[in-house]
């Protein structure tokens, strides 16, 4: 009846708790779920050091809580996203990219020189569901999650018989400050299945998110922030893993990272990050049948990935 | 009210020094010379007389109880019939409703029910059974503050403890284990995914006091693992569990998955000689479990038993007494006393004991005895008649067995209702029945040890061996006692602590089986 025109929306980075543009002032122009323009943040380097600086300053707090709190939360996070499946789901509809990405790391400097405008036309291909609803298989996967979070120590941890009068027990303690890389595909299962595990035992994440389809990773930033998250537990940046895979790789305050179906080069750049400062670096590649299977992506072994065995001696003797 | 009434810091023993400047009873100076006179305990003791009262704060929320109930079986609740139990409130004694009274019908029914429930449920993909606990485990935690005053009125268990302890345990329970359902492969090492398999229809067998947190420590466990089944309520405290019937319903758990029949010893028998049964899990006294093992072994069943206890709580000199005599309080005086692993025999280290007994008159001064439903009530009602007068019988046994009796906490008990004043025994030799039989009420029985060998001596002179505590500042000394205790559980510095992921469980006749933790999955689990 009126021509009312809709209120678009700029998707944020979520870092410390709050939802900022880039430091850069850098935004990618893509479209929603609904074919409407929507803006998203390019976050810069600085944006990346900001992350990584919530992220640490949440770390004592997170992984001092219980392990049945900590459980409690994701679920509600999961409870959150089933509330919100319908537009996690349209945003999670698979499309060519939107954006492209700058080739090299100098496209930050020859773009001052373009207009503002820094994607390229919009391309309106016809969207392709996956052939799994990808929105159920990610709150189901937090959930799994969840559950592990009081478990796990129990089952890759254990009491030691050393051949002596001490009590010697080692179980795992979260790392620290996890870097996640999420695939391109599937954008929402992919990124769930990698910061589940590492936020679980404790440690907190910054979670690049997938660069075809970012908006997923951008809704569930803003469940985080309605499910007791607490602020820099996870923080959220959209961008381009070009730009961004040298800065993680070097940076010597992220402790582990966890990464699928990458570049062969995004990949090596992250693989040489163990050599600045002995990073945990994960990157895996897995099919669209992986992703779905849980053996392969629900297994304490991923919770490995970002956990420090702890081994405690005590003498006993009266 | 007069403030400035006597306020008075009594120092007893004169003007010996403090504590911490007292010699080492150990220190191993070379220039001791001739005994050193041990320096007298010294207890400081804030006197207030009555200036600061406590107000009532009676818990006033009102809670809906029917006039009778039924079993639930088969997703139903039934009609209660003619022949009914009375449940009674054990702080007032007035009748809270009428509850029916499972005859071979119903058993046969409920066990039916969960037989045909068993396949479905079983097949169910672990992630899809996950999602009814954890849904279980949220309407708890919804309905927590009702289910809290069911459990006090029901039961006479303060208010406090049903509001902090039981619900946000029994909460706890359902959302572990829900985590469990389909990570049962993780637990059994060596077995596939859908290798681990249930047992089928589990019959359990709860006692009253904890009637809701026992019903989560058998229902939970045996849900996340495939098993459907009967479970029986306690006779005086069938409410909690009836209201927690209402919540599978709610979160839409299907039918038969979960039946409740209700009744007393008699529906424990048919229940556990029913022959459609796979497994028998009962938490209760030691010489109905061993009928219950009797049973079980003739028919090749497995079965899992929680039984009783009389635990030994062991202070070193070295420990820190006032923390030790809070855990002294919280282990024998916790609900009522009403605890399979509560520490009911007490040994102090012989240079500590006047000191800790001392202390511990002081501390039990302060105890609020009465009103349940009081958010300031320690210790509320003894859970029936008929355990009141079993305790009462004991204090007397106690009394003509020589030991001396002493009831420190001043409180006028309410006229109405089961109620006992939390006493200890001083003078208690090894051979007195309040120093080797469960009680099962707020009478603790204190005796003295010199080292550290005769202290586990004693410790493990007993059928039981359900729990233990130790308290000592050193640490290699704590770990030594731990091993060398012969109990499931070993509570270190601390007492009565329980949790979902935290296993439980006796050796020796306190049962076997643990619940809780991965190992309590165990006997959830074929082969």
């Amino acid at each position: 009846m009126t021509n009312r025109l809709s209120v678009t929306k700029t998707h944020k980075l979520l870092i410390g708790g709050a939802f900022v543009r880039s430091e850069s002032g850098r935004s990618i122009e893509t479209t929603d779920a609904s074919g409407m323009p929507a803006h998203l943040c390019q976050a810069s380097r600085k944006d990346l050091r900001n992350a990584v600086e919530a992220a640490r300053g949440a770390f004592g707090g997170w992984s001092g809580r219980t392990a049945y709190n900590r459980a409690q939360i994701l679920y509600r996070l999961a409870e959150m996203m089933e509330g919100r499946a319908d537009e996690l789901r349209a945003a999670t509809i698979e499309k060519a990219p939107a954006t492209r990405a700058p080739a090299k790391r100098t496209a930050k400097k020859s773009s001052k020189k373009k207009t503002s405008k820094k994607t390229i036309a919009r391309r309106t291909p016809a969207p392709k569901v996956h052939e799994f609803d990808e929105v159920e298989l990610a709150i189901d996967r937090l959930v799994a999650f969840a559950g592990w979070a009081d478990k796990y120590e129990q089952v890759i941890g254990g009491k030691n018989p050393v051949a002596g009068p001490f009590y010697n027990f080692t179980s795992p303690e979260p790392t620290g400050v996890t870097m996640v890389v999420a695939p391109d595909t599937p954008p929402l299962l992919g990124l769930v299945s990698l910061i589940a595990p590492a936020l679980c035992c404790g440690c907190t994440v910054v979670a690049l998110a997938s660069e075809a389809s970012p908006i997923p990773a951008c809704l569930l930033g803003e469940l985080c922030e309605t499910s007791d998250v607490p602020a820099g537990v996870l923080n959220i940046l959209t961008g381009f893993r070009a730009e961004l895979v040298h800065h993680i790789s070097v940076h010597r305050d992220i402790d582990a990272v966890l990464a699928a179906n990458l570049d062969e080069e995004s990949g090596a750049m992250l693989r040489s990050g163990a050599g600045e400062n002995l990073k945990r670096v994960t990157v895996k590649k897995l099919t669209p049948r992986q992703w779905r299977d849980p053996d392969e992506c629900e297994t304490p072994a991923l919770i490995e990935r970002v956990v420090e065995m702890k081994t405690i001696w005590h003498p006993m003797a009266t | 009210m007069n403030i400035d009434a006597e306020l008075e810091l009594k120092m007893r023993e004169g003007d010996a020094p403090s504590a911490s400047e007292a010699p080492e009873p150990d220190s191993i100076a070379p220039d001791l010379g001739p005994a050193h006179e041990p320096a007298p305990p010294v207890v400081h003791e804030l006197r207030f007389g009555n200036a600061w009262e406590y107000s009532p704060a009676p818990e006033t929320t009102k809670v809906e109880i029917a006039k009778s109930y039924g079993h639930f079986i088969n997703g139903r609740f039934s009609e209660a019939g003619a022949d009914t139990l009375d449940t009674v409130n054990p702080a007032t004694e007035e009748v809270l409703s009428k509850v029916a009274i499972a005859g071979k019908k119903d058993v046969n029914a409920a066990v039916r029910a969960a037989r045909t429930a068993s396949e479905k449920w079983a097949a169910l993909p672990g992630a899809e059974r996950a999602k009814y606990l954890f849904r279980i485990a949220r309407r708890i935690q919804e309905r927590s503050r009702e289910l809290a005053i069911l459990e006090t009125l029901d039961g006479g268990k303060p208010i406090k403890e049903s509001r902090d302890i039981d619900i946000p345990l029994v909460a706890h329970h359902f959302f572990y284990h829900a985590g469990w359902c389909d990570k049962l492969h993780y637990a059994f090492p060596g077995r596939g995914r859908g290798q681990v398999k249930p047992h089928g229809v589990c019959a359990q067998i709860i006692p009253w006091n904890f009637p809701l947190m026992m019903a989560a420590w058998k229902i939970a466990p045996a849900l996340a693992c495939g098993n459907t089944v009967v479970i029986k309520p306690a006779e005086t405290t069938p409410l909690t569990l009836l209201r927690l019937c209402e919540i599978f319903e709610e979160v839409g758990l299907p039918k038969g998955v979960v039946n409740v029949v209700c009744g007393a010893g008699e529906t424990g028998a048919l229940l556990s000689q029913h022959p459609g049964i796979d497994k028998l899990a009962f938490t209760g006294s030691t010489d109905v479990g061993k009928i219950l093992a009797k049973i079980a072994s003739e028919r090749g069943i497995p079965i899992t038993l929680e039984l009783g206890g009389k635990s030994p709580n062991i202070i070193f000199a070295d420990a820190s007494i006032d923390q030790a005599v809070e855990g002294i309080i919280s282990g024998i005086y916790f609900n009522q006393g009403h605890v399979c692993c509560a520490g009911s025999r007490l040994f102090v280290e012989e240079p500590a004991a006047d000191e800790v007994i001392e202390k511990l008159r002081i501390r039990m001064q302060s105890l609020r005895v009465g009103n349940p439903m009081d958010k300031n009530t320690d210790v509320g009602a003894i859970n029936s008649k008929m355990q009141l007068e079993k305790i009462e019988h004991y204090i007397k046994i106690g009394q003509d067995e020589g030991a001396q009796l002493e009831s420190p906490t001043s409180a006028d008990l309410p006229g109405k209702g089961y109620f006992c004043n939390p006493c200890f025994f001083t003078g208690v030799q090894p051979g007195h029945r309040i120093a080797r039989e469960e009680i099962f009420g707020p009478v603790l029985a204190v005796q003295t040890f010199r080292t550290p060998s005769e202290a586990i001596e004693r410790a493990n002179a007993t059928p039981y061996g359900l729990s233990a505590g130790v308290w000592t500042n050193k640490g290699s000394k704590m770990f030594d006692m731990a091993r060398k205790l012969r109990a499931g559980v070993v509570w270190c510095n601390t007492f009565n602590r329980f949790d979902a992921a935290s296993p439980f469980g006796g050796y020796k006749e306190s049962g076997f089986g643990r619940e809780g933790g991965v190992h309590g999955l165990r006997a959830y689990v074929k082969g």
